[in-house]
């Protein structure tokens, strides 16, 4: 169904575009000054001037350590198994393997990789990680020159992750059960 | 047609061709850096040769005005896949770009852009039908839209088609009855003649600026530029006119559009503000030297240069004209106010007469 918009008819004034034109040339003229002479450009010329990222922003994901440099990871695989676009390769160490870099966790992973061709900055693992061992940290640009480059070990991905102490899950852990080898039990 | 005349007009043609795309491809640039600062934004000043910035002073200054980024844009188009879509109509899609870059380039023949250098006249071809060459050949461009339109077998390209040759009706007419009051004034066809008439009696707009006026929208629409850019109009038809073209082809397309801006802007800066002439310092008689000749030239590109910012600018002040208010702009107003003008001047001169 066709809807008649009554329009007000323009008067002789508007019909020579003239109000128009100066208005116009007024904006413009307002904006360019002030883009040219005053600095008030909107652009971010982006490699020199950079952004202020968000604390919660979800940029790379990286591993953390705990408050006393450990690994927090236990390499329990959750991050690998649900990972959408399947970035996350961890190699467990296996019967025989190294032991965790803290005093009450089973183990941790031999090595992690996280592929960030592949990732795509979900924060599934993030969310899924039990042990919060792995975190969306601030980087947004990654960049490489071959497709090995861009592959992130452990160390490198512990180096960038940086410490972050979060609840402290096992510190917790460990006092409890140390209190309860004492009479009577403080819970 | 001795050798020598041969020689000179080949120079001629070979160096305002370079310069008229030249400086076609720097009002790309001109219009992306005023588009800028209007819309509060920077444009590009990155682009340059890696040595470039080692140059001082002058190297990072270029480089921050864009300097470079014509080129940068004509070797990307170079090296662009020339992609022929499957569904186009193939003879016709290859004839477009050339139709249409052709007048835009050959128009410049006429318009003296400066006096003498040496004992060569500053102008390709001196014709004494010079304006009636320009409107016949400036007509011619809109073919190469049309057909573009057609040949795309696309249906918004048809319309940018169809929608221009509408357009090139409606303001042909106009624009040729707006400069007869030029031509009643200075008496003669020829528009080395009507510089040199400016020249003694000063410039034409200050005579018939009406006539001016006329023209100068008259012009905008045949350029196809905003508020007449109907052909093009991309927020209604993708991209007009050139949707399905790429590369060099839809380059070409681009340069006609400048192109026929700087002939726009000249043949205004001819007929309107003097030519290459100015009231002082001796740039309104022939020139004698070398110097002066160079001078006369200078400001008839200065002026050029004027006219194309003006044109550049009045893109972002003004919004887009409807299909059917163009029209009326065309037929209903301007056609009998061109009469009315032609009417005045020539009773006006005949009065004095």
């Amino acid at each position: 169904m066709a809807i008649t918009v009554n329009r007000r008819p323009l008067t002789f004034w508007e019909k020579l575009y003239l109000p128009a034109f100066v208005g116009g040339f007024k904006v413009t003229m307002r904006h360019a000054w002030g883009t040219l002479f005053q600095g008030k450009k909107v652009t971010m010329e982006y490699p020199e001037q950079k952004w202020t990222v968000p604390d919660d922003y979800r940029g790379a994901p990286y591993l953390v350590k705990d408050q006393e440099g450990n690994t927090k990871c236990v390499s329990c695989q959750l991050c690998e198994f649900v990972c959408p676009p399947k970035a996350i390769k961890i190699y467990p160490p296996g019967p025989a393997g190294q032991s965790a870099d803290r005093s009450n966790a089973e183990k941790m992973p031999e090595d992690f990789q996280i592929n960030f061709l592949r990732c795509i900055y979900c924060g599934l693992c993030q969310e899924v990680c039990p042990e919060e061992a792995i975190f969306l940290r601030k980087d947004y640009s990654i960049t490489g020159v071959t497709r090995e480059e861009l592959i992130y070990d452990k160390e490198k991905l512990l180096a960038l992750g940086g410490t972050q102490a979060g609840v402290q899950k096992w510190k917790h852990k460990l006092d409890e059960a140390k209190g309860q080898e004492s009479f009577p039990v403080k819970v | 047609m001795d050798w020598n005349f041969i020689i000179f007009s080949l120079v001629k043609v070979a160096v305002v061709i370079g310069a008229v795309q030249t400086f076609a491809a720097y009002a790309v640039l001109a219009e992306r850096k005023i588009s800028a600062w209007i819309q509060d934004r920077v444009g590009p000043n990155r682009c340059a040769p890696p040595f470039m910035k080692y140059v001082p002073v002058i190297g990072p200054f270029l480089i921050s005005c864009g300097f470079f980024q014509p080129l940068a844009d004509g070797l990307k188009f170079m090296l662009k896949e020339d992609f022929t879509p499957a569904t186009v109509r193939k003879a016709y899609f290859w004839i477009a770009p050339a139709v249409s870059v052709i007048p835009a380039t050959i128009v410049i023949a006429v318009i003296p852009f400066g006096s003498y250098l040496g004992h060569q006249k500053m102008v390709i071809a001196d014709l004494n039908v010079g304006i009636l060459y320009t409107f016949g050949i400036v007509s011619l461009g809109v073919y190469g839209i049309v057909l573009a339109g057609y040949a795309a077998n696309s249906k918004y390209p048809f319309l940018g088609g169809i929608r221009s040759s509408a357009q090139m009706i409606s303001y042909e007419i106009a624009m040729g009855m707006s400069v007869i009051p030029v031509f009643l004034i200075a008496s003669t066809l020829n528009l080395s003649q009507v510089v040199n008439w400016q020249s003694h009696h000063g410039w034409l707009v200050l005579y018939a600026p009406l006539s001016f006026l006329i023209f100068l929208v008259a012009s905008f629409a045949e350029t196809n530029r905003t508020p007449f850019d109907l052909p093009e109009a991309e927020t209604e038809l993708v991209g007009g006119y050139h949707t399905e073209y790429g590369s060099m082809k839809f380059a070409l397309f681009f340069l006609a559009e400048y192109s026929n801006m700087v002939a726009a802007s000249g043949m205004m800066v001819t007929l309107f503000f003097g030519g290459w002439t100015l009231p002082f310092w001796g740039l309104d008689q022939p020139a004698h030297s070398i110097v002066i000749g160079v001078a006369q030239i200078l400001v008839f590109i200065i002026k050029m240069a004027v006219l194309m910012t003006f044109f550049i600018w009045i893109r972002w002040m003004f919004p887009r004209f409807r299909y059917d208010q163009l029209m009326d702009l065309g037929w209903r107003r301007f056609v009998p106010l061109s009469l009315v003008n032609i009417l005045i001047t020539a009773i006006v001169l005949w009065a004095i007469a």
